[in-house]
C-alpha cells in the first residue's frame, strides 16, 4: 500500500527532516507513527499526501511512485487519501454539512449521493443531526470528529491523521482512536502520527518510531518508553 | 462526469458566487459602479457617433456641384452643355437654372426685389446644378468632376458644396478613432479592476482554497467560482452601464429634439440598438471572464495546502 524507499527530505531552509527512511505499510493495516516533535512524523504524512516531494528516494502510494505523478494528476491522487489534522482545518463560515461534503463536491458526486454519504459519515462519528451547525458551535472533540467525517466521507482506501488527539482529553482521544480502528476493520489502511504513547500502547498496533528523521527498528509497543519521551 | 452533474456543479459555483457578492453589497456595488462607468463611456461615445451620422445622413445626398457659366454663354449652349454633362456615368442628374429663372428666384426669396428692378439687365449667369451619383461621392471623384467642368471654356466657376460634409465626416472619423482608443484603454481598466477584486477575494479565501486542494479539488474546480464572480461583475457592470446610457439618452432626448426643431429637423435622439446592447453585454462578460482568469491563474497557483 505504502512504501518509503530510502527517502530523504531536506526543506528549503536547509533542515533535513528525514534521512534515508524506509518502511512499508500493508493494505488494511493500522500503524502508529511516533516520535518526538520534530522527529519527522509530519513530513512522512506530507510526503504521502503529496504536500511535499522527497529530496531523495521514492514514496509509493497505492502502488504508484509519487515521483512520477504529474501535477495535474495530484488532485485525483489526493481524493483517494483521507487526511485528519490536529487543528481539524474546518471552514469556519460553512455549516458541518458543507465541510463534510467538500471531498464529494470536488469529485463531482451527484447531489443525492452527497446527501446520503454525508449523513452516513456523520452517523459514523456520532454527529448525525448537527449538519446545519457551524463549526464554532461544536465542542473541540466534535469539531475533530467532523474533520474525521470529512476525511472518510469519500471512502478513501487510505486514511492519514496528524496528531488527531493533540487537543483532546484522554477520554475523547480514546474515542477518536476507536473510530480509526473501526475504519481499519472495514479495510481502510490507517496511519496515525501521534506522540501519545499511552494510547499507542493501549491499541497494540504496529508502531514506526522516528528519531531525528530516521526509523528506529520495528519496536514492539511495550519497549517504547525507552525510545520516546512522553511530553 | 455526466452532463447533468457537470451542470449542477456549474450552477452551484454560480449560485455560490452570487451569494458571496450579495453578502457584501456595498463593495460589490462600488466595484460594479467603477466597471459600469468604464463601459458606459465608450458605449455613450458609440451612440454619439451613430446619432451624429444619422442626423447628418440626409445631407450626404446634398453634395452638389454648382457650375457657373460665363454670362455671355447663350441659353441654347447652356442646354447643350447640360445634356452632355448628364451623359457622364458619375453624374446622377443635371438641372439647368437659366439666368432668368435664377433672377426670378432671387427676387422672390432675397427680399431685394425693388433693388433688382432697377437693374437694366440680368447680371446672373446660367447655372448647372450637378448631382453626382452617390458612389461617386468620394473626394477624388468630386475632384475629377470639378476638373472636368473647370476645363470647359464656357465655365466661369465650379463650386463643390461638399466641403462641410467632408469636414464633418472627418470629425466623425476622429471621434470613431477616439472611441476605439477609449474602449481599448477602459477595457484594460476593467480587466485591472476585476483582476484586482478577484485577487483580494482569493486572498480572503486562502484557507478554503488550501483545504479544497487538500481533499482533491483540481485547479479548475478551485478556479471556477472565481471565474463566475468575474463574469458576474462584468455582466452586472455592463447592465449598469446600459442603464446609465439609457438615462443619459432620456435626459438628452428633449433638448436634442428642441435643437433639431430649431434647425427645421424632426430628428429624435436614438438610444442604443439591440446590437449595441449585445456588444456591451458581450464585452462585459468577456472582460470579466478574462480578468478573473488572468488573476486566478496568477494567484491560485501559489496557494498549495500545507500540513
Amino acid at each position: 500500500m505504502i512504501t518509503f524507499d530510502r527517502v530523504s527530505k531536506r526543506y528549503p531552509n536547509g533542515r533535513e527532516a528525514l534521512t534515508n527512511v524506509s518502511f512499508s505499510v500493508h493494505s488494511g493495516e493500522m500503524v502508529f507513527l511516533t516520535g518526538r516533535s520534530g522527529a519527522g512524523k509530519s513530513t512522512v504524512l506530507k510526503l504521502i499526501a503529496l504536500l511535499e516531494r522527497p529530496t531523495r528516494g521514492s514514496v509509493l502510494v497505492h502502488g504508484r511512485n509519487t515521483n512520477a505523478l504529474k501535477s495535474r494528476h495530484v488532485a485525483a491522487f489526493r481524493r483517494r487519501i483521507g487526511v485528519v489534522f490536529q487543528d481539524h482545518r474546518l471552514l469556519p463560515d460553512r455549516p458541518v454539512f458543507d465541510n463534510v461534503a467538500l471531498p464529494l463536491a470536488v469529485a463531482a458526486t451527484p447531489l443525492k449521493e452527497i446527501d446520503k454519504r454525508v449523513r452516513a459519515a456523520l452517523d459514523q462519528v456520532g454527529l448525525l443531526g448537527r449538519e446545519r451547525s457551524l463549526p464554532q458551535e461544536l465542542s473541540v472533540g466534535e469539531q475533530q470528529r467532523v474533520g474525521i467525517a470529512r476525511a472518510v466521507v469519500s471512502k478513501p482506501p487510505l486514511l492519514i491523521a496528524d496528531e488527531p488527539t493533540g487537543n483532546l482529553d484522554p477520554d475523547l482521544s480514546l474515542e477518536v482512536m476507536r473510530l480509526f480502528r473501526r475504519f481499519q476493520d472495514v479495510g481502510v489502511t490507517v496511519i496515525v502520527a501521534t506522540h501519545d504513547l499511552h494510547l499507542v500502547r493501549e491499541f497494540g498496533q504496529r508502531v514506526i518510531v522516528l528519531e531525528q528523521g530516521q526509523v528506529q527498528g520495528g519496536a514492539p509497543p511495550d519497549t517504547l518508553p525507552s525510545l520516546v519521551a512522553t511530553r | 462526469m455526466s452532463l447533468s452533474v457537470g451542470g449542477t456543479r456549474h450552477l452551484q459555483a454560480l449560485l455560490g458566487s452570487l451569494g458571496r457578492l450579495a453578502r457584501s453589497p456595498l463593495s460589490t456595488f462600488l466595484t460594479l459602479l467603477v466597471i459600469s462607468l468604464a463601459l458606459a463611456l465608450p458605449a455613450a461615445l458609440r451612440l454619439l457617433v451613430t446619432n451624429a451620422q444619422l442626423a447628418t445622413g440626409n445631407f450626404a445626398n446634398a453634395i452638389d456641384v454648382s457650375v457657373y457659366l460665363k454670362t455671355d454663354v447663350p441659353l441654347a449652349k447652356a442646354q447643350q452643355l447640360a445634356q452632355s454633362a448628364g451623359q457622364r456615368l458619375d453624374v446622377a442628374a443635371v438641372t439647368l437654372i437659366s439666368a432668368d429663372k435664377g433672377l426670378e428666384e432671387f427676387r422672390t426669396y432675397s427680399g431685394f426685389g425693388d433693388a433688382l428692378a432697377a437693374l437694366k439687365e440680368n447680371p446672373l449667369p446660367h447655372v448647372l446644378h450637378v448631382r453626382p451619383r452617390l458612389e461617386a461621392g468620394g473626394n477624388a471623384a468630386l475632384e475629377s468632376l470639378r476638373r472636368y467642368f473647370g476645363a470647359w471654356p464656357e465655365v466661369d466657376l465650379v463650386q463643390v458644396d461638399a466641403e462641410w460634409v467632408m469636414r464633418f465626416n472627418a470629425i466623425l472619423e476622429v471621434l470613431r478613432r477616439l472611441l476605439m482608443m477609449a474602449a481599448a484603454l477602459l477595457g484594460v481598466g476593467v480587466l485591472a479592476v476585476i483582476g484586482n477584486t478577484i485577487r483580494l477575494e482569493i486572498q480572503g479565501r486562502r484557507a478554503e482554497i488550501e483545504v479544497t486542494k487538500l481533499v482533491g479539488g483540481s485547479n479548475s474546480y478551485v478556479r471556477r467560482p472565481f471565474l463566475y464572480t468575474g463574469v458576474l461583475y462584468g455582466l452586472g457592470g455592463a447592465l449598469l452601464a446600459w442603464g446609465i446610457v439609457a438615462i443619459a439618452v432620456t435626459l438628452l432626448g428633449e433638448p436634442v429634439a428642441t435643437l433639431a426643431k430649431l434647425y427645421g429637423s424632426r430628428y429624435v435622439l436614438l438610444g442604443p440598438s439591440r446590437d449595441d446592447v449585445g456588444v456591451l453585454l458581450g464585452a462585459g462578460v468577456a472582460l470579466g471572464w478574462l480578468g478573473a482568469w488572468i488573476s486566478a491563474a496568477r494567484h491560485l497557483r501559489s496557494i498549495e495546502p500545507r500540513a
